[in-house]
């Protein structure tokens, strides 16, 4: 019941006052992991402008250059700084480029995850009965089938009704409904429980009783009161969608060669593995570890900060 | 239909059905179960009057609450909203403007995530009852200080006020659609003793000025006493007494009134051995026969165990309704403590 306002900090001084940051500076990992997918993700998005060779322009591929060691090898060139391919392209822009890739689909993926997860949970924890049962009993059968399987059966539907050129064109697009599809099960089950508990609460009631409809309550009242815990599921799953796009690349199931994830680079070079030429796989290899890993231990952090009885 | 009555029950129940799955019931060879929280109730309510419902946890004062504002509907009987039928009145915005409800707990009945001016507005936005966002404004400046706060609250989160600010934002949501009926959950029994007094006084202020009808439920039989016109008892999903306030605290008649009465502690009988309601509340699942206090009523005889009581005026003091069969046969030892020590 102040008598004058309180003078507003300004938004960049509220964060830094904040639990969440405090507990991340605290924790030497967490910082480390979130400079580490800062450089990944700035990196990958930046990769057109940063990067020190385009390896798509074909006219500035020099088969000359093919399997050039890292530069710090005997034969390296310090033009190309991780070496090069078969097709002598340049290793550190072709990760950086297929970094991208991997990003997009990955959170695209964890994107329509969210979205088909919250969109049910909220369904069967508000509305709950038949619709409940239905949309819980569906989420259950999801979950019997690995992702994998169900990916590599959307990807062998979609090879198979469509002529090639045009599945290559949307093959990004059936990559990122492949993975999404396959995830939402664990958001919809999350966002379900907090609705249950959050359905009871008497603000919820308090709008029943002014007529509110239950569509506007279920979004304007509820959702945000359970994205807590689906912030946290989501940093997690992105790791989880970079790999699954990665294994169906490496699979050879993914995206075209002519787009080259991540997995799709390592699966280029584990063919040369053997002959010496190592740094064509275990560069985007080493780069797919790092960019899950220290994602994955960022979502590990939030959920911890964010949750009330670790503080 | 009298006019001056804003809200009416009749004969109005509410059962929950608490069975257990279909699969294991037919294993255990076992019916259904049906827990009656509300188990044929009538009351009426005048206009600008408060009606208080008291009785101990689990006796279903809650659960009248929410049927009187449409949160549940009833298995049989009738709310009747100033002569219209409850599930009509509510499906008429114009009419479910008229009644608002006030909740027990004013840590769960804000949402956290909204500001404090949204949540007082949201009433004013959902019966569009002004369009202009600077008439908004005003009016939730207006609402809050009516009820003690500053307008420049509004623009905080329910988790920068302590309980009772909240249950003042939680008031000023409820008036800010210009209610006539309110329905208060035992709004202070979350509160500490002297931030209830504040409310309470708040509320009758407000009752005062605004012209309101309460429905207020609540086990403080201090709290009830100060705020009440007409106060219910209610007994495991029954009414077992209704009668204006002052007769029911001077002369309380049915058996479970008086022993409530004796439970109130009271300056001037310090040191008095008292006398407890002996035995435990029966399970509304399986209410025992005829009337439901027998169990524990020390004037139980056969006729209690297998007829149930139904309310009538009391012997007397005719302005009380009692369901109670001791009391109608005179055998209730008027004045004589009701158990002899």
């Amino acid at each position: 019941m102040s008598a004058t306002a309180p003078a507003r900090p300004n938004a960049i001084r509220r964060a830094l006052d904040s639990d969440l940051w405090y507990s991340f500076t605290r924790s030497p990992i967490t910082v480390a992991s979130a400079i580490v997918a800062l450089i990944c993700v700035g990196g990958a998005v930046l990769a057109p402008w940063i990067a020190p060779h385009n390896p798509f322009d074909l006219a500035s591929l020099q088969l000359m250059d093919a399997f050039k060691p890292p530069a710090w090898e005997m034969d390296g060139d310090p033009n190309y700084l991780l070496g090069t391919d078969d097709q002598g392209r340049d290793v550190l822009s072709a990760i950086m480029y297929g970094a991208r890739v991997s990003l997009l689909v990955g959170f695209c993926a964890v994107l329509l995850s969210v979205s088909i997860g919250i969109t049910a949970g909220l369904a069967a924890g508000y509305m709950g009965g038949t619709v409940d049962a239905v949309l819980m009993r569906i989420a259950d059968i999801k979950l019997t089938f690995p992702t994998i399987l169900i990916a590599l059966l959307i990807d062998g539907v979609v090879r198979a009704a469509l002529p090639r050129e045009v599945h290559d064109q949307i093959a990004l697009y059936v990559v990122i409904f492949a993975i999404g599809i396959s995830n939402w099960p664990s958001f919809a089950r999350t966002v379900r429980g907090s609705t249950l508990v959050e359905r009871n609460k008497e603000y919820v009631q308090a709008a029943r009783v002014i007529g509110v409809s239950r569509a506007r309550i279920m979004v304007s009242h509820v959702l945000p009161n359970v994205l807590g815990p689906v912030l946290v599921i989501a940093t997690l799953n992105l790791g989880f969608a970079v790999l699954a796009e990665a294994t169906l690349s490496f699979l050879g199931v993914g995206v075209p060669p002519t787009q080259p994830s991540l997995g799709t680079l390592i699966r280029i070079g584990n063919d040369f593995l053997f002959s010496g030429e190592w740094w064509i796989t275990i560069f985007p290899g080493i780069a797919l570890i790092l960019l899950v890993l220290s994602v994955n231990l960022l979502g590990d952090w939030l959920r911890d900060a964010l949750n009330p009885k670790l503080r | 239909m009298r006019n001056d009555i804003m809200l009416e029950t009749i004969n109005v129940a509410r059962h929950f059905d608490v069975s257990r799955p279909l699969v294991q019931r037919l294993l255990a060879r076992e019916g259904k179960r049906v827990l009656r929280a509300v188990d044929g109730i009538s009351f009426a309510i005048e206009k600008g009057t408060t009606l208080s419902l008291v009785g101990e946890s689990g006796c279903g004062k809650s659960t009248v609450a929410r049927l009187v504002v449409g949160l549940y509907g009833p298995t049989h009987g009738s709310v009747m909203f100033d002569g219209q039928d409850l599930a009509q009145a509510r499906a008429d915005s114009e009419q479910r403007r008229r009644m608002q409800m006030i909740f027990q707990d004013p840590y769960a009945s804000l949402n956290p995530r909204w500001r404090v001016r949204d949540i007082i507005a949201e009433p004013i936005r959902a019966f569009g009852l002004t369009r202009s966002p600077a008439e908004i404004d005003a009016r939730v400046g207006e609402l809050l200080t009516q009820v003690g706060l500053s307008p420049l609250d509004g623009q905080k989160f329910p988790h920068e006020f302590s309980g009772g600010q909240r249950q003042r934002i939680s008031i000023a949501r409820a008036l800010s659609s210009n209610p006539e009926f309110l329905v208060c959950d035992e709004p202070t029994s979350a509160l500490d003793v002297s931030v209830q007094a504040q409310i309470l006084n708040l509320m009758k202020d407000l009752q005062a000025r605004l012209g309101l009808t309460y429905l207020f439920i609540s086990h403080n039989l201090a709290v009830v006493r100060q705020v009440s016109d007409r106060v219910g008892v209610m007994y495991l999903g029954r009414l077992v007494e209704l009668a204006p306030a002052e007769t029911l605290f001077n002369t309380p008649r049915h058996p479970y009134t008086r022993a409530l009465m004796e439970a109130i502690p009271d300056l001037e009988m310090t040191g008095r051995q008292r006398i407890p309601v002996g035995g435990e509340v029966p399970s509304p699942i399986d209410p025992p026969s005829g009337c439901p206090f027998h169990p524990r009523c020390p004037l139980a005889n056969d006729r209690c165990v297998a007829e149930r009581p139904e309310m009538i005026p009391a012997r007397g003091t005719p302005e009380t309704l009692v369901a109670c069969h001791a009391v109608e046969e005179g055998r209730d030892r008027v004045g004589e403590p009701l158990v002899a020590a």
